[in-house]
C-alpha cells in the first residue's frame, strides 16, 4: 500500500501507510493524526482538512472540483497555490510517498 | 420478533414504534435491539425497512441515486401522498436538480461567510453569558439554548423583527411532519396555518434585509443560479432547519457539560476544546434522530434485498452510538475523534448550515466555560416530544461564576 508523509507546522513529521481507495484525509484520521479535524467526514463542506502540497506532487493530483476550490477561500489558515482539501486526495500508488504539510490551524 | 414474512426472507421483523411516547422517553435500549437484530430490519408498525448500523446508514446516506430524497424524507411518500407543504428543493430534491440548489445554499453559508460573521456570535454569545450571570439561576433551554440562536439566526438571516415567535414552532411543525401520522404529527400540521403564512411571507425579498442569508439567497437570482421563484423555498430551508437544529445542538451540550462535570472542567482548562466539546454532543445526543429515504430500484442491502418504492428508515442517533464504529459508544467525551458521525449526516444532503452551527455551538460553550466554574442541574429535566427531533423542553440550572 502507498504511504505519505504529513509534515506538522513544528517540523514533526508522521508517515502514515493508506488503506484501499482511502483519501489522504481517511488516512490521517484512521491514524489519529493531530492537525486534521475533517469535521465533516470527507464531504467537501467543510474545510478542515486544509494541507500544503509539494510543489513537485501538485501535477499528480486529481484536479480541483469547483466546490473544493470554493471552500479553500475560508480556510483558517492562509490559501496557497499549493493548497488542496486532503479529502479530495485518493491515494493511489503513483501518489507513494506524497509529502502534504500541515497549516497552523484548521478552524 | 419473526423472521420472515413479506418484507423477504432473512430479515427481522421488529415490533417496536420509533415514534411513541415511550420511545421517546428512553430510546436507546431499542436503539440497541435494532442495531443488534441484524444489519437491515423491518418495522411492522409502519411497515419500513430500517437501518440502525452505523455502515449501513452510512452506505444508505452515500447512494442517493437509490435511496432517493425527491419522494419525502419521512415516512410520507410524495409520489403516492401530497406533501403537506410544497416540498422542498433541496432537502426533498435528487440530483441534477438538488445539485444546483445545493450549490446556492453552499455558497451563501460558506467558511468564508463563517469568517465574517463569527465576532458578531461570539460577542452575542458573550452577551448572553453576561444575562445569566445576572440570574444565576434559570432554565437552560428557554435561557441559554433558545435565546442565543434566536439572538443571532434572524438577524443573520434579516428577518424582521415581527413574528419571529412563530420560528421555532413552525420548525417543530416540519421536524413532526417526517414522522407517521401519529397525534404528534396531526396536531402539530392542523395547528400550522398560521406559522406557515409567517414563513411564506419573510420568505419574498422584499421581506428581508440586504446582506443578510436570506437577500444573499434571492440575489443568486440575478446571477442566473436560480429562478425568481426557487428563491422564496430557498430560504424557506433555512428557516426550517436553520434554528431548531442548533437550539437542540446547544442544549445537548450544555445538558451533556452539566451531567458529565469531569468533560466540564477539562473544557474549562483548554478552551480549544469548545468545537470538539460541541461536535461530540451532536455526536452523544443526535438532536436529529433519524431520516427516510425511499428506494428508486430494487435494491440489495448488506445481504437484504429490498424492492423499488420502499421506504428506509435510518437511525442516525443510533448510528453515532453503534459499538462496531464507536469505541465506548455510550461515553460523552471532548476529546473523542468525532470526524465522520452522522449527526448532521452524510453525503450529498449533509447539513447545509453545519458550519453555522458548529461557529454558534463553539462561541457560546467557549464562552460559558471561560467565567462559569459549574453548572448545576437544579430541577428534574423536562423532555419535548418531536417525531424527528431529541431534545429538552426545560432544563433548570444554577451556575457558579468562575
Amino acid at each position: 500500500m502507498p504511504a505519505i508523509t504529513f509534515i506538522h507546522p513544528d517540523g514533526k513529521s508522521d508517515r502514515v501507510e493508506t488503506g484501499d481507495g482511502e483519501s489522504a484525509m481517511q488516512a490521517a484520521t484512521r491514524h489519529g493524526l493531530d492537525g486534521i479535524l475533517a469535521e465533516c467526514g470527507g464531504n467537501a463542506m467543510c474545510a478542515t482538512c486544509h494541507v500544503y502540497v509539494d510543489d513537485g506532487s501538485l501535477a499528480l493530483l486529481p484536479a480541483m472540483a469547483d466546490d473544493e476550490d470554493a471552500l479553500l477561500d475560508g480556510t483558517a489558515s492562509e490559501r496557497r497555490p499549493n493548497s488542496r482539501l486532503s479529502c479530495q486526495i485518493k491515494i493511489t500508488p503513483a501518489l507513494d510517498g506524497l509529502v502534504l504539510r500541515l497549516p497552523e490551524r484548521q478552524v | 420478533m419473526t423472521v420472515s414474512g413479506p418484507a423477504g426472507s432473512g430479515i427481522p421483523h421488529l415490533d417496536v414504534d420509533p415514534f411513541d411516547m415511550k420511545f421517546f422517553a428512553d430510546p436507546y435500549p431499542t436503539h440497541e435491539l435494532l442495531r443488534e437484530a441484524g444489519p437491515v430490519v423491518y418495522l411492522d408498525r409502519w411497515n419500513v425497512y430500517a437501518v440502525a448500523r452505523y455502515a449501513e446508514v452510512h452506505a444508505v446516506l452515500n447512494d442517493p441515486a437509490t435511496f432517493c430524497s425527491s419522494r419525502g424524507v419521512g415516512l410520507s411518500d410524495f409520489k403516492k401522498e401530497t406533501p403537506w407543504r410544497p416540498p422542498s428543493l433541496i432537502l426533498e430534491a435528487d440530483p441534477p436538480a438538488h445539485t444546483r440548489t445545493r450549490a446556492v445554499l453552499s455558497k451563501v453559508l460558506s467558511p468564508t461567510v463563517m469568517k465574517q460573521v463569527r465576532d458578531r456570535f461570539a460577542a452575542a454569545a458573550e452577551a448572553r453569558v453576561d444575562a445569566l450571570l445576572e440570574t444565576r439561576s434559570f432554565d437552560a433551554i428557554t435561557d441559554l439554548a433558545e435565546a442565543y440562536p434566536l439572538s443571532i439566526f434572524p438577524d443573520a438571516l434579516g428577518l424582521k423583527p415581527e413574528g419571529r415567535e412563530h420560528l421555532i414552532p413552525y420548525a417543530s411543525v416540519v421536524f413532526n411532519a417526517f414522522g407517521p401520522p401519529n397525534q404528534l404529527r396531526q396536531e402539530a400540521i392542523e395547528r400550522s396555518a398560521p406559522h406557515q403564512a409567517y414563513v411564506t411571507e419573510q420568505c419574498q425579498r422584499e421581506n428581508l434585509a440586504p446582506g443578510g442569508f436570506g437577500a444573499c439567497i434571492h440575489a443568486q437570482v440575478d446571477e442566473g443560479a436560480i429562478t425568481a421563484t426557487e428563491a422564496p423555498l430557498l430560504v424557506r430551508s433555512l428557516l426550517s432547519a436553520g434554528l431548531d437544529t442548533t437550539v437542540n445542538g446547544i442544549a445537548a451540550a450544555v445538558y451533556c457539560l452539566a451531567r458529565f462535570p469531569d468533560q466540564w472542567q477539562r473544557l474549562r482548562q483548554d478552551l480549544t476544546l469548545a468545537r470538539g466539546a460541541f461536535e461530540e454532543a451532536v455526536r452523544f445526543e443526535s438532536p436529529v434522530q433519524t431520516f427516510f429515504r425511499t428506494t428508486s430500484r430494487e435494491v440489495e442491502l448488506s445481504g437484504a434485498r429490498i424492492g423499488e418504492g420502499e421506504k428506509v428508515l435510518m437511525f442516525l442517533a443510533a448510528a453515532n452510538r453503534d459499538p462496531r464504529r464507536w469505541d465506548k459508544p455510550d461515553s460523552y467525551d471532548i476529546t473523542r475523534r468525532t470526524s465522520g458521525h452522522v449527526g448532521f449526516g452524510s453525503g450529498i444532503h449533509m447539513c447545509v448550515g453545519q458550519l453555522v452551527a458548529r461557529l454558534e455551538g463553539e462561541v457560546m460553550l467557549t464562552a460559558l466555560a471561560r467565567r462559569i466554574e459549574k453548572i448545576e442541574i437544579t430541577g428534574e429535566p423536562k423532555r419535548r416530544f418531536n417525531n424527528t427531533l431529541r431534545g429538552l423542553d426545560s432544563l433548570p440550572v444554577t451556575i457558579t461564576p468562575a
